[in-house]
């Protein structure tokens, strides 16, 4: 996706991100919350958007990418079509959270924190998504699935790819 | 009487369903829709609404349906399925469903011991109000305690009440919370913030998103007073991304606060003003720690700052700021309407009150508990949480977190106050209670929580930052069966050196579950060292999948089920495991009906 060979494709690209720079004063303390916004609408941190945030409110690009770097919520690469959130919270890794996850990534053939080669499927470890009666647990999307065995995981993938009859 | 009972008609009834994060993720939506189809369908007049955690996570979903006469009954485990038999027989027919009801006032249930021990003042109304609504909150007594603060008492009366309650901070460290507060009001300045960390990061731990997504009014009341005691008219709070649906509550509750004139200016008529925003974090554990906490609301990375001067002197940008968690201020309101003497009457000597426990891990009932102070950790573990879900022998509680430790089964005498915990080497902390029985290698438990303080450390402390790396590759080396003589000892050394030379909570806590677990469970270590062995049989370079011959009837259940194809033999005869393949997932112990594989 080339954003700034054509001018037309170039401001209907930048947009989303117009509309959230203007809901801020763009100070050190909107940075987080400027950064959220932008994840939530572009999937992730593109380099060509914060460039043009520092670009547009003076932040310099080491507060930017400091931040950017800092805190595990923010990516720099897009992520698959659906993000698989395991917990590796302590209740599920005492329920066997860990066995889950190489489930998955042999599933998947991905390592953790990698993405499929069709696309479809990121698979990440989270912390804790605190619902440790239902341990283990991962999130696909917003969707929860808990009380996971192996096999368990297995076949909620292998459901993914059947629906669509692939 | 239940809120909105008073003005249903005889024959009318109510259906709540539990929609905390747990009961949503345990398919509530798909339940409220049933029942929603339901009285559609019948055209019975009842009332369908919703409410946060109701405690019993491991019951969920939860229902409960109130008839006319304000008499209760909640069913647990709750499908779409048993949701159109409970509507059909209960509400239409008039006969409720015994077999599935968890609690009821007229009944006596299985599941009664699991609230008999608690003592509800934090989550007096989690579970019992729609959280959405902040006319049931007020129904039941929210805002009455500031309006009691702003109407009849000075702040530092406000300030002298909290004191004498005895409440401490429930973040962990259990600093006086009315000492707090005085500190941020004798600082003299024209501005001055509340800050709530709602950051709850400890893994295994979910009571402040319990309070934020089933009562929030508790938490925005506390902050009020706070303000009010202070001297601030502005606070944040600083929630978990993580917790979405927490944040869109907080969010509604806020606006119907500004709405109804309790947020704002000149609340109530006084001179007293106060208004709240929320801070989403971004995910850093670090930010549980007050001063990373205000960098990180600063808009900066989230890195502790030197302390002195303390955050009631200079705070957030730069002034006086008091912090204290989301269960701390949930406990101000009834102590500022009930008295601190009241409040007082719950715990021992030095811990007042009541605590919060997100009871997790291999318990049989775990949930959201909360009990006073002073009860035995077997109370809470068999009595109310009836013991370990596997049936096997307990072992040890993990309690506080990455700053935590184990507190081994022969400690289980230890009572619930902030010095009796802290006397075994755990922390109280916020409240996470891990609970683990003998198939949990305690060695793997420590590199657990090294691995994860080790990607949280934010590195401003070199002991933080590399020797919490150091210890993790000792850990994992031990797990692997490549540890070697003297690792405890350097283990050891380097606990004492990062406690001792790191700047915050984080890194003086780091060491914690090594060094409980070193405490404890010390054989444990030797024998994956000197033996090469892991006594629980969970570390996988030191186990075995075998099949044994004479329990294997070939029922090829196994083999087919290995993802590595490392199980072979013949249809009716006994199977065998090529250990030099097997990557010992479990996944055939797990099939296996025969108990014919064992780990050795």
């Amino acid at each position: 996706m080339s954003n700034k060979c054509c001018c037309n494709e170039r401001s209907h690209y930048f947009d989303k991100f117009d509309k959230i720079l203007a809901k801020y004063e763009g100070k050190e303390a909107d940075i987080i919350p400027i950064l959220q916004n932008i994840q939530e609408a572009y999937g992730y941190l593109p380099q060509d958007i914060l460039d043009e945030l520092c670009d547009r409110t003076g932040l310099h690009p080491s507060q930017v990418m400091g931040v950017a770097t800092f805190y595990s919520q923010f990516r720099l690469k897009p992520t698959g079509e659906n993000l698989i959130k395991l917990c590796f919270g302590t209740a599920c890794h005492v329920n066997g959270a860990e066995k889950v996850a190489e489930a998955l990534a042999d599933e998947l053939k991905i390592e953790i924190g990698g993405t499929t080669d069709d696309g479809r499927f990121t698979l990440e470890t989270v912390a804790c998504l605190g619902c440790c009666s239902l341990a283990p647990v991962m999130m696909i999307g917003d969707e929860t699935y808990g009380r996971l065995t192996p096999d368990k995981a297995r076949k909620i993938i292998r459901g993914f790819y059947e629906n669509r009859g692939e | 009487m239940r809120i909105g009972v008073s003005n249903m008609k005889k024959g009318d009834f109510k259906i709540i369903v539990g929609l905390g994060s747990c009961g949503i993720a345990a398919g509530g939506n798909k339940v409220y829709e049933a029942f929603k189809a339901n009285i559609e369908k019948s055209n019975k007049p009842v009332t369908l609404d919703e409410t946060g955690c109701m405690g019993m996570c491991y019951k969920e979903v939860l229902v409960e349906v109130i008839d006319s006469d304000g008499k209760s009954i909640i069913y647990g485990e709750v499908t779409p399925e048993k949701a159109n038999k409970i509507f059909e027989s209960h509400i239409i027919e008039g006969k409720p469903v015994i077999e599935w009801v968890v609690k009821a006032d007229d009944m006596e249930t299985s599941e009664d011991a699991f609230f008999n021990k608690q003592m509800r003042i934090v989550l007096r109304r989690c579970g019992a109000i729609n959280p959405e609504s902040i006319d049931e909150a007020i129904a039941m007594d929210a805002y009455k305690a500031i309006e009691k603060a702003i109407k009849t008492m000075t702040p530092e009366q406000v300030i002298e009440e909290v004191l004498n309650s005895g409440l401490r901070g429930r973040g962990g460290a259990g600093f006086p919370t009315g000492m707090k507060w005085k500190f941020a009001r004798a600082s003299q300045d024209s501005k001055k913030y509340i800050v709530c960390n709602a950051d709850e990061g400890d893994p295994g731990a979910f009571m402040d998103r319990s309070v934020l997504e089933g009562d929030p009014h508790s938490l925005i009341e506390g902050m009020m007073i706070a303000g009010y005691a202070i001297g601030a008219d502005e606070g944040y709070i600083y929630a978990r991304a993580e917790y979405p649906l927490a944040i869109q509550r907080l969010k509604i509750a806020i606006r119907d606060a500004e709405e109804r004139g309790l947020l704002g200016k000149n609340i109530l008529g006084s001179d007293f003003s106060f208004k709240i925003k929320i801070k989403e974090g971004a995910g850093a554990f670090v930010c549980g720690e007050e001063t990373a906490l205000l960098g990180s609301i600063e808009g900066k990375r989230g890195m502790p700052r030197m302390r002195p001067p303390f955050p009631a002197v200079k705070g957030l940008w730069d002034k006086p700021t008091n912090i204290n968690n989301v269960e701390t201020y949930a406990n101000v309101a009834y102590i500022i309407l009930h008295g601190a003497a009241e409040y007082a009457k719950y715990g021992t000597e030095k811990s007042k009150g009541t605590k919060v426990f997100a009871l997790a891990g291999k318990i049989a009932k775990g949930g959201l508990v909360e009990v006073p102070m002073g009860m035995q950790l077997k109370e809470i573990i068999y009595d109310i949480g009836g013991g370990t879900s596997s049936g096997k022998k307990f072992k040890a509680v993990q309690m506080g977190g990455p700053s935590g430790g184990c507190i081994p089964a022969d400690l289980i005498d230890t009572i619930i106050d902030y010095d009796s915990v802290n006397q075994t080497g755990a922390i109280m902390g916020s409240g996470g209670m891990v609970v683990m029985d003998e198939d949990n290698c305690m060695v793997d438990i420590a590199r657990f929580f090294l691995t994860f303080t080790q990607k949280e450390s934010c590195g401003k402390c070199t002991y933080c930052r590399i020797g919490t790396k150091r210890m993790l590759e000792i850990l994992e080396r031990i797990t692997k069966g490549e540890g070697k003589e003297g690792d405890i000892e350097l283990l050891e050394e380097l606990c004492a050196n990062i406690k001792k030379n790191s700047l915050c909570g984080l890194g003086q806590t780091a060491p914690n579950p090594v060094l409980t677990t070193l405490k404890y469970f010390r054989h444990e270590y030797e024998a994956h060292i000197r033996d090469k062995k892991c006594p629980a049989k969970q570390c996988k370079a030191l186990i075995e999948y075998k099949i044994l011959e004479d329990k294997c009837i070939g029922c090829t259940a196994c083999s087919r089920v290995c993802p590595v194809k490392a199980i072979s033999g013949e249809v009716k005869k006994a199977h065998k495991i090529d250990s030099s393949i097997c990557t010992k997932c479990g996944a055939c112990k797990a099939t296996c009906k025969f108990d014919a594989i064992i780990v050795e």
